[in-house]
């Protein structure tokens, strides 16, 4: 190897280094998932609420009611399409070992929602109806299905935004909700 | 005459075609105005590479309604803008806040810049200045002599 020819193999491995480096970059960013915006909400009191029950519009249920308990709150709308698929896993979860589910009916017909629940099941504890979707805004809510884990001071720890699987339930939502009992 | 009928028949259609004007899509031309403007440098999140402005998604169209409302009230642009800031995250904006984790969105353009100039600058100099391999004893005495006597050519 001459001595002319070193500052020239340190160039092309700079710019080979730039390269895979640059490639390392667009691959990460190729696999993040940008529909997945981090909700500012997280670690902050859930906002408040006042809606009409769906099953029956002349009583109200308030956030508030939910202090000192670990929940989930859903929302969800009989004109959601991957609501179909998260919902036997609700119903599964909620039968078969009791997670308190509530869920928000956001933007839907009230007819429309109870006819749902009763083709496929009622996993919630109560749901509320949302007709305008104004708590659903104060929520963040922008893609539905959407769950949030609520701690016992009533503040959002974990949102998870489309549908919920068995294995997150298993992996993820569960092990958060025996921690945060035990708070 | 049957020729004249029928383009009476069609200015008269034609007539009914443009009778009937779009309503106005909000009371005050003022706050909608004003909206547009705001919901212009918002990103709708239901279809990320729209504006709250011009999205057709239903979230767009409440939220473009919260923003009337808001202004109705008297809110100013920077409490509306907080307002979805707290709700949604600074993803909203689409020119994003100058902060820690932003930084390098920020100035990396400008970094990169300096860099590549930085690199372009030393080539440049070394490529224009750059005196060949130094030269070692016995060469530089060759060289003063062949400088010393220039007609008399040294041969090899």
């Amino acid at each position: 190897m001459s001595a002319a020819s070193l500052p020239r193999m340190r160039t092309t491995w700079i710019v080979v280094g730039a390269f895979v480096a640059l490639v390392i970059v667009l691959a990460v960013g190729l696999r993040l998932n940008p529909s997945e915006v981090p909700s500012p909400l997280i670690g902050k009191p859930a906002p408040q609420f006042e809606l009409p029950v769906l099953q029956d519009p002349h009583k109200s249920f308030s956030g508030k009611e939910m202090l000192g308990k670990v929940w989930l709150l859903n929302v969800w709308a009989s004109w959601c399409v991957s609501c179909r698929d998260e919902h036997p896993v609700l119903v599964e979860y909620a039968k078969d070992r009791g997670v308190p589910i509530y869920g928000l009916d956001y933007k839907d017909k009230r007819a429309d929602a109870l006819q749902w629940l009763r083709d496929f099941g009622d996993p919630y504890r109560l749901s509320v109806s949302d007709a305008d979707g104004r708590v659903g805004i104060n929520f963040g809510v922008y893609g539905v299905p959407e769950t949030y884990l609520i701690d016992k001071r009533g503040i959002i720890r974990y949102k998870r935004i489309g549908p919920v699987s068995s294995e997150l339930m298993e992996r993820k939502i569960l092990p958060m909700m025996r921690e945060l009992e035990r708070e | 005459m049957s020729r004249l009928l029928v383009l009476l028949a069609m200015l008269l259609v034609s007539a009914v075609a443009w009778a009937k004007e779009a309503p106005p899509a909000a009371a005050d031309p003022a706050i909608e105005a004003r909206m547009l403007a705001l919901a212009s440098q918002l990103r709708c999140l239901v279809c990320q590479n729209e504006s709250l402005a011009a999205s057709n998604a239903d979230l767009a169209a409440d939220l473009r309604e919260e923003i009337r409302e808001m202004m109705r009230q008297g809110k100013s642009d920077k409490q509306i803008v907080a307002f979805l800031v707290a709700r949604y995250g600074d993803f909203v904006l689409y020119k994003p806040p100058l902060m820690a984790s932003t930084v390098l969105l920020w100035f990396g353009p400008l970094l990169l810049l300096l860099a590549g100039g930085y690199a372009l600058f030393r080539r440049i100099r070394r490529r224009s200045g750059a005196p060949g391999p130094e030269l070692s004893a016995a060469e530089r005495a060759r060289a003063a002599r062949l400088l010393e006597s220039p007609g008399d050519p040294e041969t090899p």
